[in-house]
């Protein structure tokens, strides 16, 4: 099912262990920050969550940022009304995006294919465009949902006297900025990375890929598939609003941007980069895709002259105008071009390359049929 | 599918007890040192000073953001003593001594707002978090500078707006640790209203097309102020999305709507498209109720001048600062950084390059880097010689007071760059406003 060198316990523990201990791991590469580390770990919730849908069914949804939208202003609008602890927006934030996500699958999943991908897209774009004018009062607009003072606050309001300046975003008492918001995320991706594993090793997820593999044939048997595709796309919605209420726990402001059509394919993107219908592979996309947005993009002239300096003069000054137009706002450039490397030459993405590697390494003299076979299967 | 790899429920538990001890001991090990400083990023005995110059290197106000960050660039080099000096030369009273800021060496860090308040933020909280930045600056959007803003109020780090034009800034959304230099809509509605008036009369109809966020709000909000006080219609307030692109289908009502002025609150790459569609639908050859159609667009740029090409001409609007203004310190300005880049400054580079050297001024001024007593230092600062005459930091709305300029685009352009010509200087006195007006708070001093 799986490769050999992985069972299921030691892939949970290396997993959380790897999470927890990115602040040590990720120093050398620059990306050891608080807010970066945030965006890893919320960003791979949204990712493992879609590919719940994308890489078990194989339904490509294009409107997954309408959910993440939905986690966001649910969770800032409880931090506005009733209080700052993160408990209760995350409750919000999940429950709103499970709402939204039920109506839209159950009006998208009656066709399939591209068809459902369009109407995704369309019912995603439309809640961008409510939320961007329509909504203004609930929104803000483009402006974006921000807190004020004037907020009501009604929880905190009995419990907590009001101090100057603006309430942070707390888990009882520990504010939710900084190493301490990291680990809450950290803790809750690890727990969605759990519920993932078992959706992918239980008979539910078998019906999942058994869709993937032929939904006719599903249907001719007797069996209705409608109402699994519809509780795996609920699912990655409310993974979609878990990540969108922790964007607000982290950072308490909620943006139109957000549900933008660039935002669901951005989810996409990673899951196609990290290697689609693997456990791990979402996660790392997640990761890649923001280490190039928050790093690449800040390298500027200055910094590849250093990075340069041991070259002559000349061959410097050439380099640095070369490579410039890959790094600051060229950083999509690089994006771009390392995607399709991914998708020509790694159709599994990323976790494809590791297994080869692994292969390589291990100097196995026969293929293990079984695992390419679910490779292959899995990078359709 | 075996289930000889699920997890027991044992396991799961010894699990749980592991992460729960981890994440518990994690923030010991990782936060130890957050409490040892008086002040976030403290520069200490380092012996460089680290800016953040957090600006759109794509969108559609990318244009902008290259400029601003050429400003910088150039401030920089005259903070360090480097270059020719621009306008640390002009401006008076200045404690500026060319040696970096406080004798130390200023570097900088750049970002990509990407014109998103959420990419602004996270690239803000990466200069903050990771590469220790002192001061935030930068910006072409409202949106952008109100968020950032936000951000930098609850980290303690002074942000210093580059352009954004919205009242909402140093009105309602202000912060104690947010400062602007740039005017805004309130101000170019009080400037532009007079010479509208002159120009086209008290009897006319406009028709509003409005970006739709904050910066557009409250500029159809100021521009209807002074329009409909002087006598005006307004026949119909649009808003169309920031980057739309094509405006066509927001154009064509024009047309029936018996208006004869168009009033376009859009920026960037947005108005470039906006005001090029309207004269390719023939707005401009028009007349309605017996009068010439009119287009005014209240925020203008050099930048956007240069994109719009040809139909700007006779176009009215207002700017912060243009490059051919006769006074020392721009003349200054414009000389070092036309050597330096080939080409004149816009107003945006204008408005970052004046706020890197207000802010190093104020450091200078109280001798420390610490954020309330630079701020009490910028509070009510008055100076001159920074190309707009004698200017004022308000301390009440940290918003600047100085004279506004009406222009219009230029029929007989000398240069590609001699695009606006300037059709009045509206003195200060009559753009200013009681500061409680706009409503806001500024919050506290130190967080």
């Amino acid at each position: 099912m799986k490769q050999k060198l992985f069972n299921d316990t030691t892939l949970f523990l290396t997993f959380a262990a790897a999470i927890l201990l990115m602040p040590i791991w990720l120093a050398p590469l620059g990306a050891s920050y608080p807010d970066l580390l945030q965006k890893f770990a919320i960003y791979g919730i949204f990712a493992i969550g879609y590919n719940i849908l994308f890489g078990l069914t194989g339904y490509l949804s294009f409107g997954h940022a309408a959910f993440l939208g939905v986690g966001s202003y649910a969770a800032v609008w409880s931090f506005k009304l009733f209080t700052m602890n993160a408990i209760p927006a995350v409750l919000f934030g999940v429950f709103f995006a499970g709402v939204l996500a039920l109506i839209i699958g159950y009006l998208s999943l009656r066709r399939s294919g591209i068809y459902f991908s369009i109407l995704t897209l369309a019912f995603a774009q439309m809640s961008y465009n409510l939320a961007y004018s329509v909504l203004t009062p609930i929104t803000n607009g483009e402006t974006g949902l921000q807190l004020t003072l004037q907020d009501p606050r009604m929880i905190d309001a009995m419990f907590i006297e009001v101090g100057e300046g603006l309430p942070i975003t707390n888990l009882f008492g520990i504010k939710m900025s900084g190493y301490s918001g990291f680990y809450f995320c950290a803790v809750l991706l690890i727990i969605c990375f759990y519920i993932s594993l078992r959706i992918f090793r239980s008979p539910f997820g078998l019906m999942l890929r058994g869709i993937k593999s032929n939904q006719n044939r599903m249907n001719y048997t007797g069996l209705n598939t409608r109402p699994y595709m519809l509780a795996a796309f609920v699912i990655s919605g409310m993974f979609a609003g878990l990540a969108g209420s922790l964007l607000a726990v982290t950072d308490p402001l909620a943006g139109a941007e957000r549900m933008q059509w660039t935002a669901s394919g951005e989810v996409v993107l990673m899951t196609i980069l990290g290697g689609v219908g693997t456990l791990i592979g979402p996660i790392l996309g997640a990761g890649l895709i923001k280490y190039f947005e928050n790093i690449f993009s800040s390298f500027n002239n200055n910094i590849l002259h250093d990075f340069f300096s041991f070259l002559p003069d000349t061959l410097e000054n050439i380099v640095v105008q070369v490579t410039g137009l890959f790094v600051g706002g060229g950083w999509h450039l690089t994006l771009g071009l390392l995607f399709v490397i991914v998708v020509v030459y790694l159709p599994g993405g990323i976790v494809e390359g590791f297994q080869r590697l692994a292969r390589l390494l291990s100097r196995k003299k026969q293929p293990d049929k079984t695992s390419s076979s679910l490779k292959n299967q899995s990078a359709e | 599918m075996s289930n000889s790899n699920k997890f027991s429920r044992r396991q799961a538990l010894k699990f749980g007890a592991a992460g729960a001890a981890a994440m518990g001991a994690g923030p010991l090990i990782f936060t130890r040192n957050a409490w040892a400083q008086a002040f976030p990023n403290d520069p200490g005995s380092n012996a460089n000073v680290i800016l953040g110059f957090n600006v759109p290197q794509t969108g559609p106000y990318s244009d902008e953001g290259a400029d601003e960050l050429r400003a910088y660039m150039l401030a920089v080099k005259h903070l360090n003593g480097e270059g020719d000096g621009g306008m640390m030369n002009t401006f008076t009273p200045s404690s500026l001594k060319g040696n970096g800021i406080l004798g130390k060496k200023v570097t900088y860090t750049t970002g990509d707002t990407q014109t998103k308040s959420d990419a602004a933020r996270a690239s803000a909280k990466r200069m903050i978090e990771k590469d220790g930045a002192l001061m935030i600056t930068g910006g072409s959007s409202s949106g952008v500078a109100v968020a950032v803003q936000g951000l930098c109020q609850e980290a303690g780090i002074i942000f210093m707006a580059g352009l954004t034009h919205s009242n909402d800034t140093t009105g309602k959304d202000k912060k104690r640790y947010g400062f602007r230099h740039f005017f805004n809509a309130y101000m170019s509605g009080a400037a532009l209203g007079p010479v509208l008036e002159k120009e086209y009369g008290t009897e006319r109809r406009a028709y509003h097309l409005t970006a739709d966020y904050t910066w557009g709000w409250t500029q159809e909000e100021s521009m209807r102020q002074f329009t409909e006080g002087m006598g005006w219609q307004t026949a119909a307030a649009v808003k169309t999305p920031v980057g739309a692109g094509d405006f066509s289908q927001y154009i064509t009502p024009v047309l029936n709507s018996g208006a004869d002025v168009l009033v376009l609150n859009h920026y960037g790459k947005d108005m470039i498209n906006s005001l090029t569609q309207s004269i390719q639908f023939g707005l401009r050859d028009k007349q309605v109720n017996g009068k010439n159609f009119e287009i005014v667009v209240p925020l203008f740029s050099r930048l956007m001048a240069q994109g719009a090409g040809e139909n700007i001409k006779g176009i009215l609007g207002s700017t912060n600062w243009n490059w051919s203004l006769q006074d020392a310190g721009s003349q200054a300005f414009v000389k070092s950084f036309g050597a330096e880049y080939g080409f004149p400054p816009s107003m945006a580079a204008h408005t970052c390059y004046v706020q890197t050297l207000l802010y190093a001024n104020a450091c200078e001024m109280t001798g420390t880097f610490y954020p309330p007593e630079v701020i009490k230092a910028l509070e009510g600062f008055s100076f001159d010689g920074m190309g707009n005459g004698k200017t004022e930091y308000r301390a009440e709305d940290h918003q600047c007071f100085k004279d506004v300029l009406v222009v219009r685009g230029n029929e007989n352009p000398s240069s590609q760059f001699d695009l606006l010509e300037v059709v009045e200087t509206t003195p200060r006195s009559q753009v200013e406003y009681d500061a409680k007006i706009f409503g806001g708070e500024l919050g506290p001093y130190k967080v």
